[in-house]
């Protein structure tokens, strides 16, 4: 296979010169400027003295009033034993409503420091050709969550926090690395080589409990424009999430969709950037509205 | 994309059987693995001291969000989080007396701080802080031990006086001279660390250690007669009998 025909295989390939590059990684690009200004913010401080934002994504306060708490961390510690003072209840309310408008697995692809991570590997596994590994079914992570409440209650300690990932790289980064950077590989290197997207679709706990928040969440993906898709496959091929795709694009017969109705879904937007009939748009979960396309209907008759 | 097929429910029983023991198998083996690991880190090096406010160490591992706000509100920057990797547990702040002890701030910025209350709130007189408690260990090295007049953790100590008094004893080896012996009295000691810090020595004769290895306890059971016998006003069992002195036959 020569370079040339390698590299239109790549998804995206025909976004990128129906749209033009910048159009093809709209969302990618603002993902990842987002998931830089929630390390960038917490590092201000730090490193100028001008304080924005303290502490870190387990809990923080923005300008001295507004205080952020992760609700899964509160939950843990709450079952581990502990009645919480006001500022972490009133922290984890704020991050609650805000994931449920804005879908609860946002936080995966926008805000949590380990995505670019994983999303590396699985760009990296594509471009290796690396095929294969272990199948882990996607329902793990909700067993993960289920174990990691069971131990927080029976070892009376916020068990995950032993080793998230998510707050120890977020951490590290603020206040110092030390061993972090061990976790960070161990994730990398089982995202490459052990299983595809193996830690954040099929084991996070994290990323399972805001599946949890995002069961009806606001915010959502619509394929609205989906008479006009030709079945090109790149929006399954970048999905974090593959399976969250086919009810709402192939769900016309059976009267489902337009809209992305699982809470798996991480609104990263990337099926929106690589559809070069611009199938998928950003909507809310009560815009059912289907575009007709005059061509497909035609097809249809 | 294949559709499975809606009919049988996608997988069969037997497939939904086998995945669902495979999933709770690997994961019950992974909680397993982090129950102990929990139950583990409830060990804290004794050299390591939890800020004011924090509750015992199996308490704390449970309020603790591990945010680090108490940190960034340390004026002094005492305050430090375990990185992964140091046996602390990661990501809780502690200090290391020896290196920056606390220094008792009057408004204690770092308790406020606490957004879930691990630091507890209620703790707004630093003199009621327990961080852990100065024990002076090292009886042969100490210089005041030695008959010297170094004083400094006594000098040092932001309670002096009450957490730290000097007692006077007898020189024994000199023979002439008397002895300035430093004694904590954990009534009144915070455990802040300054006396640690202090210490002149190359390593300190006093230490700062947590409650649970610093101090004993009397059975719960236990009375002490001279305490009771003022408490009452009077002597507890009336007309003591006088035994007899038994003396050496010399003596007599």
């Amino acid at each position: 296979m020569s370079a040339d025909t390698k590299k239109a295989n790549r998804p995206g390939t025909e976004a990128i010169t129906e749209k033009g590059w910048l159009s093809a990684h709209k969302w990618l690009l603002l993902r990842r400027l987002a998931q830089a200004t929630f390390v960038l913010l917490f590092l201000i401080g730090p490193l100028t003295g001008f304080w924005i934002v303290k502490g870190n994504m387990a809990s923080s306060l923005t300008l001295d009033i507004l205080p952020l708490t992760d609700p899964f961390i509160l939950i843990q510690s709450f079952v581990a034993g502990h009645v919480l003072e006001m500022t972490a209840m009133v922290g984890a309310a704020i991050v609650t409503i805000a994931y449920l408008l804005l879908g609860g697995r946002s936080y995966c692809s926008w805000a949590c420091p380990i995505n670019p991570i994983t999303d590396l590997a699985h760009w990296l596994r594509q471009r290796l050709g690396i095929k294969g590994g272990m199948q882990i079914s996607r329902q793990t992570r909700y067993w993960v969550m289920a174990m990691v409440l069971a131990s927080s209650a029976l070892t009376g300690a916020i068990a995950w926090e032993l080793i998230n990932p998510i707050t120890i790289l977020h951490r590290g980064i603020i206040f110092g690395v030390g061993l972090a950077w061990t976790v960070v590989l161990a994730i990398f290197l089982f995202d490459l080589f052990v299983s595809r997207r193996g830690w954040c679709s099929h084991l996070c706990p994290v990323g399972a409990f805001y599946s949890i928040i995002a069961i009806p969440s606001v915010l959502r993906v619509s394929a609205q424009n989906r008479a006009v898709c030709n079945d090109c496959m790149d929006c399954y091929a970048v999905c974090p999430e593959p399976h969250v795709i086919s009810p709402a694009l192939k769900g016309e017969a059976k009267n489902i969709g337009p809209v992305i109705q699982s809470p798996n879904c991480t609104n990263c937007g990337r099926c929106i950037d690589v559809c070069a009939p611009m199938v998928f748009t950003f909507t809310n979960r009560f815009n059912t509205k289907v575009s007709e396309s005059p061509s497909r209907v035609m097809e249809a008759a | 994309m294949s559709k499975a097929p809606k009919s049988s429910g996608g997988v069969n029983r037997r497939q939904f059987l086998a995945d669902t023991a495979k999933a709770a198998c690997g994961v019950g083996a992974v909680g397993l693995g982090i129950s102990l690991y929990a139950d583990d880190a409830k060990a804290l090096p004794a050299t390591a001291l939890r800020p004011p406010g924090a509750g015992p160490e199996s308490h704390f591992l449970s309020a603790c969000v591990r945010c680090g706000l108490c940190v960034r509100d340390c004026p002094y920057d005492t305050l430090r989080l375990a990185k992964l990797g140091e046996r602390v547990t990661v990501g809780t702040p502690y200090f290391v007396a020896r290196e920056v002890p606390c220094e008792m701030c009057d408004d204690i910025p770092c308790v406020p701080a606490c957004p879930t209350g691990a630091l507890d709130h209620a703790l707004t007189d630093i003199n009621k802080a327990r961080m852990g408690l100065a024990v002076l260990i090292d009886h042969e090295t100490c210089l005041n031990f030695l008959g010297l007049r170094c004083d400094v953790c006594y000098r040092v100590c932001p309670v002096i006086d009450k957490a730290i008094t000097l007692e006077q004893h007898a020189n024994l080896r000199t023979g002439k001279h008397a002895m300035f012996i430093p004694v904590v009295h954990s009534e009144h000691c915070t455990g802040c660390g300054k006396c640690e810090r202090s210490c002149v020595l190359e390593e300190a004769a006093i230490k700062v250690l947590p409650h649970r290895l610093a101090k004993g306890a009397l059975g719960a059971h236990y009375r002490l007669g001279w305490e009771e016998k003022a408490k009452a006003g009077h002597e507890l069992v009336p007309g003591i009998i006088d035994l007899p002195d038994r003396m050496p036959e010399v003596v007599r």
